[in-house]
């Protein structure tokens, strides 16, 4: 055993990256709670790339086929329901772990440097996902699938000049249509999950470069024993290896407990809509995304004012754009002195919260009706409009507040 | 540009499609329980009976239901299967599209997904809904769903009932039934078999939930031991860290 490892090792530096980012990469030991998600994140993209290869065998892209051939999936191939909702359910928790993982970011200050790149590559990785979940979302060929592919299309049209030309280059025909279909197919099981392992790949590579950060925001790397280890370091392997298998058994569980009690999840997971076949000709009383787009649907929306150079569409274009691109200016936005949230002041402590709050009610006001009153008070129009400068507001007045926010000094070693 | 204004109306203003959605109804409840057997059972021989003159249910076969449902070979060609001549064919429908557009104006919808996408409350709902309407071109019509294309296909076992509505503020408001000639089955006789029915179509839209809640039971259960497997191994490895 041990010559064949020497074999190998002399062609292929199988012991070496072992060693480096494994058994001798030195983790922070302070991870809590928020530190699963990203180990969580890439097993549920290893089982969407699992499961989506078993549903790729009986699919077919072809609009007169399609939806026929997932109730196939789901009626007539041995254990295809269970992979069609491990699938369907797996892009819901996929979501579900980035959200968590970006906010554990922001809570700790881990996009600050110097990890810029890392989240920068995270940001891209979210863009491609939400691109993935687009695309495969048309794949079902149910009506919710049409009309929001149809919707979400035509917001490229409201760019001047080119935005008519421009949507109909991405559909390939004047409508959705089968040559739609067959193109999200393509990108949709080739083009993003390449992309989704490549960009990865990388963040985990820029990971391992400088170290991880830690709820204390400190460099561990600062104390070292006599033989350069960290102090407050503990390899990867076996400690964070057996730990982060608790947390997967414990969040598969939950997963499980989705799949196979409520795998539509209220509408949630799975819309009612998308069980009747698309129909050109009957509009789903509502046409809305899935809850992990609906933050920005409701900025899109909210900007409803016609008197707007251009019309209100483009405008609400361009916020939805806007609120997307402006997590990427975050490590320059803040201007913080500390990076974790347990030495900021309350100036970031209550922004912060507030962001939380503010993100998960715009995404659930994008589910509603602007014109009723799900929350109280105001209707649903004015409650994202008010959040809409909210969210703005957060990241616009970042370099103010965290640079007059007064923190605390932070301490030498980690805490706990 | 008109096309993807007409889109951004139904975005912007989707209260103009609630309004025609009809989705805020109140729908009675009904109680669903796929382990009873004889219930599906009764449900699917009123489906195949009813239904399936007209409606397919095209993504499932007449063999999968048989075998899910506790029906013999012999039961079910003698039966249930009246539009195919094998039992692993799918559920069609023979009348055809021209056929159908001729005589109701649509083509009646499949009703394989119909639980799923439109609930069995509101199934359940619908088929108790119909009442005798003279100025409508099958002489029925449906409270749930006005003025719809199909006839009272039960009608034999509910019997004829007209509506009175009253104008109050200006709107054209039900205002109680009216019975007219009995039907064959009482009016809690006719429930249960709409009961059965809905039944049996929550099936129709999901033979897997006839499996899946059995096993995920014992997944929750080695799910569990698991956890607790994988959190005695963290603490193990970890006593050494402070």
């Amino acid at each position: 055993m041990a010559k064949l490892m020497d074999w190998i090792d002399d062609r292929f530096p199988a012991t070496k990256v072992w060693q480096e980012h494994m058994a001798q990469y030195y983790a922070p030991k302070n991870f809590n709670f928020w530190y699963y998600f990203g180990s969580l994140a890439l097993l549920v993209l290893v089982m969407q790339i699992a499961t989506g290869i078993v549903l790729t065998m009986h699919y077919k892209p072809d609009v007169s086929l399609a939806f026929a051939s997932v109730e196939y999936t789901m009626r007539d191939v041995p254990a295809g329901w269970f992979m069609r909702y491990l699938h369907s359910v797996g892009a819901s928790m996929f979501f579900i772990t980035v959200y968590l993982h970006m906010f554990r970011a922001m809570l700790y200050g881990s996009y600050k440097g110097p990890r810029e790149l890392i989240w920068l590559l995270g940001m891209v990785i979210y863009i491609a996902l939400m691109a993935e979940a687009f695309f495969g979302y048309l794949l079902p060929w149910g009506n919710m699938s049409y009309w929001g592919a149809q919707v979400i299309i035509s917001l490229f049209g409201a760019i001047p000049w080119i935005g008519e030309g421009l949507a109909e280059w991405i559909r390939g025909d004047f409508v959705v249509s089968d040559a739609t279909l067959n193109r999200f197919f393509a990108f949709h099981v080739i083009l993003l999950p390449l992309l989704l392992a490549m960009l990865v790949y990388l963040h985990i590579v820029a990971l391992h470069k400088v170290g991880s950060n830690n709820p204390d925001g400190i460099e561990i790397k600062k104390q070292k024993d006599a033989e350069g280890r960290p102090l407050d370091g503990i390899p990867f392997h076996p400690y964070y290896t057996v730990k982060d298998l608790f947390g997967v058994s414990v969040f598969m569980a939950l997963f499980l407990a989705i799949v196979f009690f409520a795998p539509e999840l209220d509408g949630w997971f799975l819309e009612k809509d998308n069980f009747q076949p698309a129909d050109i000709l009957q509009t789903p009383p509502e046409i809305v995304p899935l809850w992990y787009l609906t933050p920005y649907y409701s900025i899109l929306r909210a900007v409803t004012f016609e008197w707007l150079p251009g019309g209100a569409k483009l405008w609400g274009v361009m916020a939805m754009g806007l609120a997307i691109v402006l997590f990427f200016f975050l490590p320059w936005l803040d201007r913080s002195r500390v990076r974790s949230i347990r030495y900021r002041g309350w100036m970031y402590k209550t922004m912060l919260m507030l962001f939380a709050v503010n993100f998960v009610m715009l995404g659930y006001l994008g589910t509603k009706n602007p014109g009723h009153v799900d929350l109280i008070w105001f209707k649903n129009l004015v409650w994202a409009q008010i959040g809409l400068v909210f969210y703005f507001a957060f990241f616009l007045l970042m370099p103010i507040y965290t640079k007059l926010d007064r923190t605390k000094p932070e301490p030498d070693r980690v805490t706990g | 540009m008109k096309k993807t204004l007409i889109t951004l109306v139904l975005v912007l203003a989707p209260v103009l499609a609630t309004a025609s959605g009809g989705s805020n109804e109140a729908l009675d409840a009904v109680h669903i329980d796929l382990s009873d057997k004889s219930s599906l059972q009764r449900g699917a021989r009123t489906f195949v009976n009813y239904c399936l003159s007209c409606h397919s249910a095209a993504y499932m076969r007449y063999e999968r239901m048989a075998a899910d449902l506790d029906i013999n070979e012999q039961l079910l060609r003698d039966n249930l299967m009246f539009a195919a001549s094998k039992p692993g064919e799918l559920m069609t429908v023979t009348m055809s599209e021209e056929g159908a557009k001729k005589w109701f104006g649509v083509v009646p919808p499949d009703l394989s997904l119909t639980a799923r996408s439109r609930g069995p409350d509101w199934i359940y709902t619908y088929l108790r809904s119909f009442y005798r309407d003279e100025s409508s071109a099958t002489g029925w019509n449906n409270l749930l769903f006005p003025n719809v294309a199909m006839p009272h296909v039960l009608y034999r076992w509910q019997g004829s009932r007209e509506a009175h509505f009253e104008d109050h503020d200006g709107a054209h408001q039900f205002a109680g039934f009216e019975e007219g000639a009995p039907g064959e089955l009482s009016p809690g006789e006719y429930d249960a078999a709409v009961r059965d029915l809905t039944n049996f179509m929550v099936y129709l839209a999901e033979p897997a939930k006839m499996v899946r809640y059995k096993i995920g039971f014992w997944v929750m259960v080695f799910m569990g031991i698991f956890t607790l497997l994988a959190y005695a191994l963290k603490r193990e490895y970890w006593r050494d860290v402070h």
